[in-house]
């Protein structure tokens, strides 16, 4: 297992490498330089024109200049804004990034584990009333125009109903006398809510393994959550200063995430379905009637689990739709992650931070895709024992 | 029959020549093209009666899918649209008032104007604030005439006026041209990428075959959109070129490993072999026995890539990223530039028609798609 999940490593680092290769020299075929704007400004003086070459490493040749990228951007150097001079991009970079994992982790979460579930049962009452208006949900939320869906949603929540924040990831006025940026709420938030998830699916797994003893398992289930919910409280509580802050970005992400689940959530259900159709069909569920076992064994423990598995492979497409519809939701709800970062860049010609944002974005498909082998490895003995 | 026996001047009309008489064979007249063509038109007749036949079976496993045939009711209205207009903008609507990107029209309303917190109903009031701006000795309680920009729907305009005075209905119809051309610039290229590689891939294995799915990775990794936005930011993307981009990201990434798997199941089979031996060049079988038996699962997936590419299209003219006139992305785009986007139900004209019709179409293409996986895909149709 580890020797297949590191080989995979190896190859994605490649990928990733000739994916920057590819989005280097594209940022060198679009017509005018970006040093040009700088350097092509008549009033510079020329001592400060010479400097600005040598800065920008203009003196180079064009592969000294990739080459010279390439090993900085290794060493966590992407270069420094235009539009934010002289702010680093890998600074930008690393203040917006928790807020796009934190809408990407909690929308994918979500829109996966409900997607799950109900293409099971779709599947399972195929022809039913119920079957085709899930369906034909499925299909609007999947084919839906994402910009358009956003807004919808905001007229509908913020403007109609008038529950939740129209945009932003806080109350800019409740944090105008604040010694602390937001990050120092928003990555204990990410760390916590990461640690209650992964709590959590361990009881859920240790519950499911003592099932043959009905005690043991309901502790682990019962305990298992007051321990991860009271954990989760307590933490929160006990910084006290932090608290409302953390229920403001909380507050805050309810609408978005909802949007970004939502849209994948359609995807993800239409593949459970299809999948588990193709796994009905097999002779070992027909067996497993014959055998007079209950319809929820044969759902749940022989189809199911089989028709998991070419969902988890088709997850690998699915996950770039959840970051392009992720990317397109933040700029609608002025959601200041990566998507924002990088329509603004790409918008307002700041080369090295559209560069860098978009090369995160990569980062963040492969981690998703790492993730999704892991996974499939669990699910797959036959990888996991080869 | 040997071939000996034929005069060398009618060497040209062995094909198919099994359909003939034996008594005959010896006693071709010299030059006798008009035998040639009828047996060559047999066999074209031939080869269409087996295409009629096939597309009458799968014609019929198509329709017991309720969703394939709304899918292509969908599909069919649009292009209605598409073609509607045209015909209406040389027939009943003037160039001035009804053109989507230069037309005008302001149409006038007489309205009462009130005090800004009374107003209650914007179709016959207007609220003082705003017409002060047209006329600064207005007051409440006095009878104006409002150019609106945009108009209430209409019998004129059905689906009133965008902000800046052209007609919706108009904008929408001629957004659907937009939409199926890159559609189709997207699904045709997507198709040839990845069905050409695909087989490619297949049939010769080893190294290409590992070049091309290493590519397929890289491909299938980058999102879209994205990627989409960061190009559009850097050049002039058009619509042909977008749908270009489109088709070849998607024809080199996930559809060539599709097609890929499938062209390997095909490769197995007897009858490549059989024309191995019969003497067949490479070539001739990929392109005369891997490519056909491909193409239903290939045609599946044109579908799907139409989708994105309608989506993408949208989405990059809503940024404001496509070098285009008018679009339906643009609808939504003036729309929100102008600052309607949060007025309810007020302005619907200026949201619905326009996310409605990149939604629908999408979902008339993608239903489509799921109607073909019920034919190609034996295993999901209903026991």
């Amino acid at each position: 297992m580890f020797k297949t999940i590191s080989l995979r490593l190896v190859q994605m680092l490649i990928l990733f490498v000739v994916f920057l290769t590819l989005l280097f020299f594209l940022i060198q075929l679009a017509p005018g330089s970006p040093a040009d704007r700088f350097i092509g400004n008549p009033q510079i003086p020329p001592q400060a024109r010479q400097l600005l070459i040598e800065r920008f490493g203009l003196d180079q040749s064009l592969w000294g200049q990739y080459w010279s990228y390439i090993t900085a951007f290794f060493q966590g150097d992407l270069g420094v804004s235009f539009n934010q001079y002289p702010r680093p991009v890998m600074d930008i970079i690393l203040e917006r990034m928790p807020r796009t994992i934190w809408l990407f982790f909690g929308a994918t979460v979500l829109a996966y584990y409900f997607g799950f579930i109900l293409g099971k049962y779709l599947a399972w009452r195929r022809g039913g009333f119920s079957e085709y208006s899930i369906t034909i949900i499925g299909v609007f939320l999947f084919t839906v125009f994402v910009p358009w869906f956003a807004i919808m949603m905001i007229w509908f929540w913020s403007f109609i109903l008038g529950i939740f924040p129209t945009g932003k990831f806080l109350d800019p006025v409740l944090w105008r006398s604040v010694d602390f940026s937001a990050n120092d709420v928003f990555v204990p938030l990410i760390v916590t809510a990461f640690a209650a998830l992964i709590g959590a699916g361990l009881f859920t797994y240790l519950a499911k393994r003592f099932r043959g003893r009905p005690g043991l398992s309901r502790l682990f289930s019962w305990g298992g959550s007051i321990v991860v919910v009271g954990g989760f409280v307590l933490y929160w509580a006990s910084v006290s200063d932090k608290t409302t802050y953390a229920l403001d970005i909380a507050y805050h992400t309810v609408l978005p995430t909802m949007t970004v689940a939502l849209i994948a959530f359609g995807g993800v259900m239409l593949l459970m379905r299809t999948s588990m159709l193709e796994t009905l069909a097999e002779d070992y569920i027909l067996t497993a009637r014959a055998k007079g076992l209950p319809d929820s064994v044969v759902r749940d423990r022989h189809a199911a689990r089989n028709a998991l598995l070419p969902v988890v492979t088709s997850l690998v497409l699915a996950l770039a739709t959840i970051i392009g519809g992720g990317i397109v939701t933040e700029t609608i709800f002025a959601w200041p992650g990566l998507g924002l970062t990088l329509l603004q860049s790409a918008v307002s010609g700041d080369h090295p931070l559209a560069l860098g944002a978009l090369a995160f974005v990569g980062v963040l498909a492969l981690v998703g895709h790492l993730v999704v082998d892991i996974l499939y490895t669990y699910l797959d003995p036959r990888i996991r024992f080869d | 029959m040997s071939v000996s026996q034929q005069p060398p001047e009618s060497a040209n009309a062995p094909v198919g020549t099994e359909t003939m008489e034996p008594d005959h064979q010896g006693y071709l007249p010299p030059g006798s093209d008009g035998d040639a063509d009828v047996v060559h038109q047999n066999r074209l007749v031939l080869r269409w009666k087996l295409f009629k036949r096939s597309f009458k079976q799968n014609w019929s496993l198509f329709a017991d899918s309720k969703i394939g045939l709304l899918g292509l009711a969908i599909i069919f209205v649009f292009a209605l649209m598409g073609i509607a207009h045209p015909i209406l903008m040389a027939t009943v609507w003037e160039d001035a008032i009804y053109d989507p990107v230069i037309g005008y029209d302001a149409p006038q309303a007489e309205k009462t104007v009130v005090p800004d917190a009374e107003l209650t109903d914007p179709q016959t009031e207007v609220a003082l604030s705003s017409a002060l701006l047209d006329n600064p000795l207005v007051q409440p309680g006095d009878t104006v005439i409002i150019s609106e920009q945009p108009a209430n729907p209409s019998s004129k305009h059905l689906l009133g006026t965008d902000p800046l005075g052209r007609d919706v209905l108009s904008q929408l119809l001629f957004g659907t041209r937009a939409a199926f051309a890159m559609g189709v610039i997207a699904a045709i290229v997507t198709v040839i990428f990845g069905t050409v590689l695909g087989s490619i891939a297949a049939y010769y294995g080893g190294w290409i075959d590992g070049a091309v799915m290493r590519t397929a990775d890289l491909f299938l990794l980058i999102p879209l959109i994205p990627v989409l936005i960061f190009i559009g930011g850097l050049f002039k993307v058009g619509l042909f070129s977008l749908g270009l981009l489109i088709g070849v990201l998607s024809g080199l990434g996930p559809v060539a490993i599709v097609l890929k798997s499938q062209a390997l199941s095909v490769k197995v089979k007897p009858f490549i072999d059989a024309a191995k031996v019969a003497g067949g060049s490479d070539f001739r079988i990929i392109t005369r026995h891997i490519i056909p038996n491909v193409l239903p699962l290939s045609f599946l997936y044109m579908m799907f890539t139409v989708t994105a590419a309608i989506a993408g299209e949208a989405t990059l003219s809503f940024f404001g990223l496509l070098e285009v006139d008018m679009s339906w992305g643009i609808m939504i785009h003036t729309a929100q530039t102008q600052g309607y986007l949060l007025r309810g139900t007020d302005f619907w004209w200026l949201l619905l028609p326009a996310g409605g019709a990149v939604t629908l179409l999408s979902a008339g293409f993608y239903l489509v798609g799921r109607g073909l996986d019920e034919v190609v895909n034996p295993r999901l149709r209903a026991r």
